[in-house]
Order: C-alpha cells, then structure tokens, then sequence
C-alpha cells in the first residue's frame, strides 16, 4: 500500500484529537464516579453512538464484510434479528434496573439482586474476557498493519527491520488507548467512541458508493452473484437451501433470542455506556438510539463485503493483496477476495475437494485498496484503526470497572477512599492494556489457546440472559438458584458442544471432544446456535428448580431490583419522541420493513 | 461533561473536508483511475466539510441554550 503525505496527515490529525480529548477531559475527573462512568452527566444521543461503536471492534467491520462476501445478505440477520430487538428490549425493559438501581456494574446489579457468588462468577469471567477481547483486537489490528504494508515504507526510510512492524503497531495502538483512557476515563472512552462512529461512516460511505456505482447498482449487482446471496429470509427454511447452512428456528431461537439478548442486554461493555447517561429516561433511550444506525450498518458493513465478490476477478487490480503477498500465478480467489496462502508452501490453501480456501478477512481492505485513491485511502485506513481502537477501548473501561468495584472493593479492599479507588481504575487500565498486550502476543504463538478460550467464553455467556430475566422479572429467583442455573447451563453448553459436531468436521476444537458423538449440524453456525439454545435452556430451568427448593429473599429487599416490585418509570413530562416506548415500536416496525425489503 | 462534543468533531470533519477536498483542488486525473474517474477527494472532502460545519454550529448553538434538555432536571433518585 503506497500511503502518500496527505494519508498520513490524516491519520495523524485523528490521533492528534482522538489524544486532544483526553487532555479537555482530564481537569474534569476528580472521583471514582467520573472516571468509572462518566459522572453520570452523559446525553442520551452520545451514549447512543457510543454504546454502538463499543461494539464497532475488529470483528464488526473487517468480520461482516468476511461474513457478507462468505454468506451474502443474510449476514444482516447478525443485525436484524441478532442485536435490534435484543436492544430495544434492554432499553424498554431492562434499563430501568440497571440504571435505577444505581449499580454501578452489571456485576454490581447481580450483588445486589442475587449474592456475592453470583457477582464473583460475572465479575471474574467477565474481566477476563475483555482483557482476551483487547488483545485480539490488538493482534488482528497489528496484522492487519503488516498485511497492507502500511507501516513498510516509513520503516524502510528508517532502515528500521520490517520485523519490528508488528511489535510497534501493538505498543503504538496500546499507548494510544492507555493515554485518553488514563487522562479522561470513561467520558473520554466514550467521547473518542463517537469521534470514531462517524469516522467509520465517513470512511466506509464512499467505499459502498463507489462500489455499487462500479458494478452498475444494487439490481446489477443481484445479478453478478447467486441467488440465495441477495435475501436474507428465502431460502431459511432448510440449512440445504442457505449459505449459512442453518434453518429458522435455530437461526431466531439460538441467534435472536439466547446469544443476541445474552450480549446486547447483560454485557457490561455495552450497558455501561448507558449507565453513563445522564438520566434514567436517557438511559433507557441509549441503547434505542443506538438500534438505528445498528440497523442501518448492514449496508456500510456487510455490502462491502458482498462488492467484493461481485467484482470481475479478471480485473488487473483484484489481486491487490493476498495473506503474505507471494507471486500468484493463476488466480483462484473470487473477485477482489484472493485465497488463503499456505506459509510453508507459499501455494493457495486447498480444502478437501480441492478448492482454494477464501480469505473473506481481506474483503474490506482489498476494497479500499482497490477503489480509494490516495487521500482518501488515508481516510479508509484511518476509519479501519478507528474501529480497531474502540473496541479495544470499549473492553479497556469496562475492564477497569468490574476490576476495581466488583474485585478489588469487593474480596480485596473494602472500604478505603474514593480517591484510592480512583487511583485503582487509573492503575487497573494500565495492567489491563498490559495484560491485553501479553494476550496478544499469546494469540501469535498459540492460536489454538486462543480458539478454545472463545470457546469456553461461548459456553460462559450463553446462560447468563437466562438469569438476568429470571432475576428481573421474577421475584422467587434466588442467588443459589441463579449461581448453580449458571454453572449447569455452561456445563450443558460444554457437554452439547463435546458430543456434536459440524458436517465434514473433525472432533477436537469444533466438537465431539467427549468422545461420542450423538449428532452432526450442517454448520458450525448451526451447532453454535444450538449449543447456546441447550445452554439458556438448562440454566432457565435449574434456576427456577434450584430457586424454588431455597428460601425466597424477603421482597422489601428487591424493591427496584424486580419489575413487579418497582415503581414503573415517569415518562410522561417527555416529548413523545423521546419515550422510550414510542421509540422502540419505531425501531421495531423499521426493522420489519428492512426484513421485509430484503427478505 | 462540560465539554460539547459537536465542537472536537465538527472541527476535525472540518480540517478533514478542507484537506481533502484541497488534495482533490489540486491533485491530476490519474490519481482517480480507481474511484471510476471520480474525483472522490473533492467531491468527499465537500461532504465532509459540510458535515464539520454543521456539527460546529450545532455545538454552538448548543452551548448557547445551555443544558435545557427538559429531562435532565429529571434524573433518577430511585434507591434501591
């Protein structure tokens, strides 16, 4: 990639006020309160953006656009189904606890609904998770870097070794995040979240524009690329008959409902952006805002991606970069998504049947290469480090919360001052960036470490919705009820995974780990809904055997922790626009339209 | 916060729209043999100085209304 004088101006002016907001903001963090959720003094509309582009990390942008080229527009249903009605239903429904019940974690709330086990269990698995999350952010942001070559010519001019691209970019990525996080706490996490959400459109925009424009429009482009690649719904009815290899019911119940509301509504990187808000009905509109431009994504994410394989692969320009750049000789990929390279053969990976291996990862890059023009490829690239940094930012903060209020305060340090806290949260960021940085390198050298600990992520987050809706919409729920409906619905999940496996699998990481194997999905999206369905299932169910075999907590002390026993929101000083109710019938029926448009 | 957001966004768009659309001013044809011979840096860079501009009049505004927003004189008490 050949960046000229003016990419580079424009990637440095980003950091330059991506670190500008960091110092405004640091005369104003005096208290615990301010740096772990922003004083509480957030609008509505900032915590929106942010509570979406938390969510912006490496696997939305460079992951859709893989999954859009892989999959076609059935990829939206990651959006559509997958995250909006999950974020209307916290923000109708759920928010009211969070925020009302002045928690100031999603840890915290489980305290103080449940007990002290049940907040460990989060606390310590939630932590751990952000801090592997940030470093996979990290190593796929310092790949991506020396896959485009970005970083070559400067070092070069150095005479600096090629070698030290990779350490730099991880070193200059973590400073980057430690410094406006260490200077301006959450506010400045979540101001440089918004910085970043309109520089991702604003660099991804003109990608769709220019794409559509270059295959002749959206109708032309329906025609360039098969069938079941343009709708998202015709063909559900069977795994045969879609490219994601799932059927309806699996894709609603395991994707729509368990994995979707087990994120959207319990993760505490995301509920914390709305803890920030500055009042309960702002809170509660946080997520709502957020779900219109979520909905809107698809088409600066996934489209991209579908572009991609839509260009003619006899285009000179298509093979603009592959995995380690060798010489290619005949072209396998397909449009601009070149094949997998084998490191020791230097040759295209093959599968089984002797196709090449497609990789899908470089959809958005190869696009920018291909159709940005210096000046605006800096502006690309830009938006691309953009995303990689907020989400890596967004695990940061919420990392040195749940550490420093739900471990430190908790089993280490009670009662000390707010000022010690403070200084913890500012301690705890470095030590997690430090820790995301040693995960990082872990993911160079040991990518099967790295495969299983998502996994046993998978198996740890599938059961948790199950006991947030039982411990907010039923008094009965007890903490030994939801600690065991827990650790049993992520023992169902590791016990379904070990004896299933995908088709043309082999038992090991994908599965069938048990040593039987009792039945084969047609895809791993398939097993993996499933598994997610068994693990919400078993967890629901032990819950409510568990809590109703032990002694209900008295109800005065669940006043504002349980829906039937507080006190419904007053929204009716709000303009109609700004009720939550109204607001989430009107992302509803949106999405319903979409669905409609692109069935 | 105290700190208006539309002002460090609509000021970066801002210097963001004028260099490239500035780039697109004065850069050759050939640059855009990609983007389909559009003059994307130009025609961007505009976008996105209108972007800026409006953002900074927002902010503006914003922060000559002070902070009316009717619902912040509403926030939570609730305790649990």
């Amino acid at each position: 990639m050949n960046l000229t004088i003016i990419d580079w101006i424009i990637m440095l002016l980003y950091f330059a006020f991506v670190l500008g907001i960091g110092f405004v903001l640091k005369s104003r963090v005096k208290t615990s309160t301010d740096f772990f959720l922003a004083g509480r003094a957030i609008p509505a509309w900032i915590c929106g953006l942010a509570f979406l582009s938390a969510n912006l990390g490496a696997q939305e942008v460079i992951g859709m656009a893989a999954s859009g080229a892989k999959y076609g527009i059935a990829t939206s249903h990651f959006y559509w189904i997958g995250a909006i009605p999950a974020m209307v239903f916290v923000g109708i429904f759920m928010m009211p606890f969070y925020y009302g019940s002045r928690a100031r974690s999603v840890p915290e709330y489980l305290r103080l609904r449940f007990d002290e086990k049940t907040r460990g269990l989060n606390a310590i698995s939630f932590a751990t998770m952000t801090v592997f999350s940030s470093g996979i952010s990290m190593y796929a942001m310092a790949r991506l870097i020396q896959t485009l070559h970005i970083l070559d010519a400067p070092f070069q001019r150095l005479s600096v070794s090629p070698q030290w691209i990779f350490h730099v970019s991880i070193a200059f990525s973590a400073l980057i995040v430690l410094a406006y996080i260490l200077l301006g706490g959450l506010s400045s996490a979540i101001y440089n979240e918004v910085l970043q959400f309109f520089l991702i459109v604003a660099g991804f925009s003109p990608l769709v524009w220019l794409g559509l424009k270059s295959v002749g429009g959206w109708h032309e482009l329906t025609k360039r690329v098969p069938a079941a690649y343009t709708h998202s719904w015709v063909g559900m009815g069977s795994p045969q008959t879609n490219p994601m290899g799932v059927e309806w019911f699996g894709l609603v119940m395991g994707l729509g409902f368990v994995l979707s509301f087990g994120y959207w509504c319990t993760d505490f990187l995301v509920i914390q952006r709305a803890m920030a808000a500055d009042s309960m009905s702002a809170a509660r509109r946080t997520p709502l805002i957020a779900a219109v431009p979520k909905m809107l994504f698809p088409f600066l994410v996934i489209l991209p991606g579908l572009i991609a394989i839509a260009v003619p692969a006899e285009t000179p320009a298509a093979v603009v970069v592959s995995s380690s750049n060798p010489p290619q000789h005949r072209y396998l990929g397909r449009g601009l998504i070149p094949p997998k390279i084998d490191d020791s053969t230097g040759r295209p990976k093959l599968d089984e049947n002797g196709y090449p291996v497609l990789d899908y990862d470089l959809a958005i890059p190869n696009m920018l290469l291909h159709y940005f023009p210096t000046g605006l490829l800096g502006l690309g690239v830009t938006a691309l480090l953009a995303s990689f940094m907020s989400g890596m930012a967004g695990n940061v903060t919420a990392f040195n919360t749940v550490w420093t209020y739900d471990i430190y305060q908790s089993y280490i340090r009670p009662n000390a001052s707010d000022q010690h806290y403070l200084a913890m949260g500012r301690f705890a960021t470095v030590f997690g960036i430090a820790l995301s940085i040693a995960a990082a390198y872990a993911a160079t050298r040991f990518n099967n470490i790295m495969d299983m600990l998502q996994l046993v992520f998978a198996f740890v987050n599938a059961p948790l919705f199950a006991t947030f809706l039982l411990g907010m919409f039923w008094k009965r729920a007890t903490g030994h009820g939801a600690f065991f409906g827990l650790i049993s619905g992520t023992a169902a999940a590791a016990l379904h995974h070990g004896l299933t496996l995908p088709s043309g699998a082999v038992p090991g990481i994908k599965g069938a780990w048990l040593g039987s194997l009792l039945h084969v999905y047609p895809s791993e999206m398939a097993q993996n809904f499933w598994t997610a369905i068994w693990a919400w299932t078993t967890c629901f169910v032990m819950t409510i055997v568990i809590s109703l075999a032990t002694r209900p907590r008295p109800e005065k002390e669940l006043t504002g922790l349980v829906y039937s026993l507080t006190e419904r929101p007053r929204e009716e000083h709000l303009a109609w626009y700004k009720r939550p109710l109204a607001l989430g019938a009107g992302v509803i029926a949106l999405t319903l339209v979409l669905n409609l448009i692109f069935r | 916060m105290g700190l208006d957001i539309r002002l460090p966004i609509g000021a970066l768009f801002t210097i963001l729209g004028v260099l490239l659309a500035g780039y697109g001013l004065g850069s050759n044809a050939t640059v855009y043999q990609r983007s389909l011979g559009i003059n994307v840096n130009l025609v961007w860079g505009m976008v996105l100085l209108v972007f800026g501009m409006v953002m900074i009049l927002l902010g503006r505004r914003g922060a000559s209304h002070g902070s009316k927003l009717e619902d912040r004189n509403h926030p939570a008490k609730t305790q649990p």
